[in-house]
């Protein structure tokens, strides 16, 4: 895999199915499936459990704001992820463009991905802290390889907003 | 109502609050997530609270290092929206009464 920034867009290349695989997957795998855990996470309480009332509120209208911010963000970069479904043999390398404007949501899509895996799996700090575990031991590798791609594309793109 | 018949009425008690008392300044609270990228904490304080990178920063490295920093404090209205902005960008964040 090489990755490039250019002015108007990070261009991702030499994508081999398994990574192109990980990249379909932002989208479905940033869904907490009515995992409690997962759906705690992304919608957190606003007080540590004093102030019902603020709670309330929150869950009656700040909650669907945020859903509706996350949903956004994850369709843009479904849409993006387009680009890997072409008519080119399954096993080809594939490339794909992220247009500049695109990042934020992208940033979003990624982090919401990393934090409902994480959810899901309940991983511990230390196996977090674990970058280079290979993803074909047991599924709850695999997950975590998963989120360190997606938190490796994260700098990446942190590195393109900053500079 | 006593044997009489009569009714009594307990005199209302006159509560005053000013101002200051009814908006107690809040603290916004963030605390620590091992799953967020530190370099990702540090850009959401800058875009948030407008914060430079320095004090953005020392305040990413106290929520990692003690648990959790706080980041903002002053009126309930203001403290609510930065920390739905925070919940925007999936940071764990509350806010807390001062005192």
């Amino acid at each position: 895999m090489e990755i490039w920034r250019h002015n108007d867009h990070i261009e991702i290349s030499e994508l081999d199915p398994f990574l192109a695989e990980l990249l379909r997957q932002i989208p479905a795998s940033a869904s907490p499936d009515g995992v409690r855990a997962a759906e705690q996470r992304l919608f957190s309480s606003p007080t540590i459990g004093k102030e019902p009332e603020l709670c309330a509120e929150w869950k009656q209208y700040v909650e669907p704001e945020l859903r509706r911010l996350f949903q956004s963000a994850t369709e843009t970069v479904a849409a993006d992820l387009q680009q890997l479904n072409g008519n080119e043999k399954s096993l080809a390398n594939r490339t794909l463009r992220i247009p500049a404007k695109h990042m934020d949501a992208w940033l979003s899509a990624l982090n919401q991905a990393r934090l409902v895996i994480a959810a899901k799996n309940n991983f511990t700090e230390t196996e977090l802290s674990d970058h280079f575990r290979s993803p074909i031991g047991s599924r709850r590798d695999l997950s975590l390889f998963q989120i360190n791609f997606y938190g490796f594309l994260q700098e990446f793109i942190l590195r393109d907003t900053k500079s | 109502m006593d044997e009489t018949g009569s009714v009594t009425i307990a005199e209302p008690t006159k509560e005053t609050r000013s101002e200051e008392d009814l908006d107690l300044p809040w603290q916004i609270v963030v605390h620590n997530d091992p799953v967020n990228l530190m370099s990702y904490v540090t850009m959401v304080f800058q875009r948030v609270f407008g914060y430079p990178r320095e004090k953005a920063e020392r305040h990413m490295l106290e929520v990692h290092h003690k648990g959790r920093s706080i980041l903002w404090a002053g009126m309930r209205e203001p403290a609510e929206l930065y920390v739905q902005q925070l919940h925007g960008y999936l940071l764990l964040a509350t806010l807390e009464k001062v005192g």
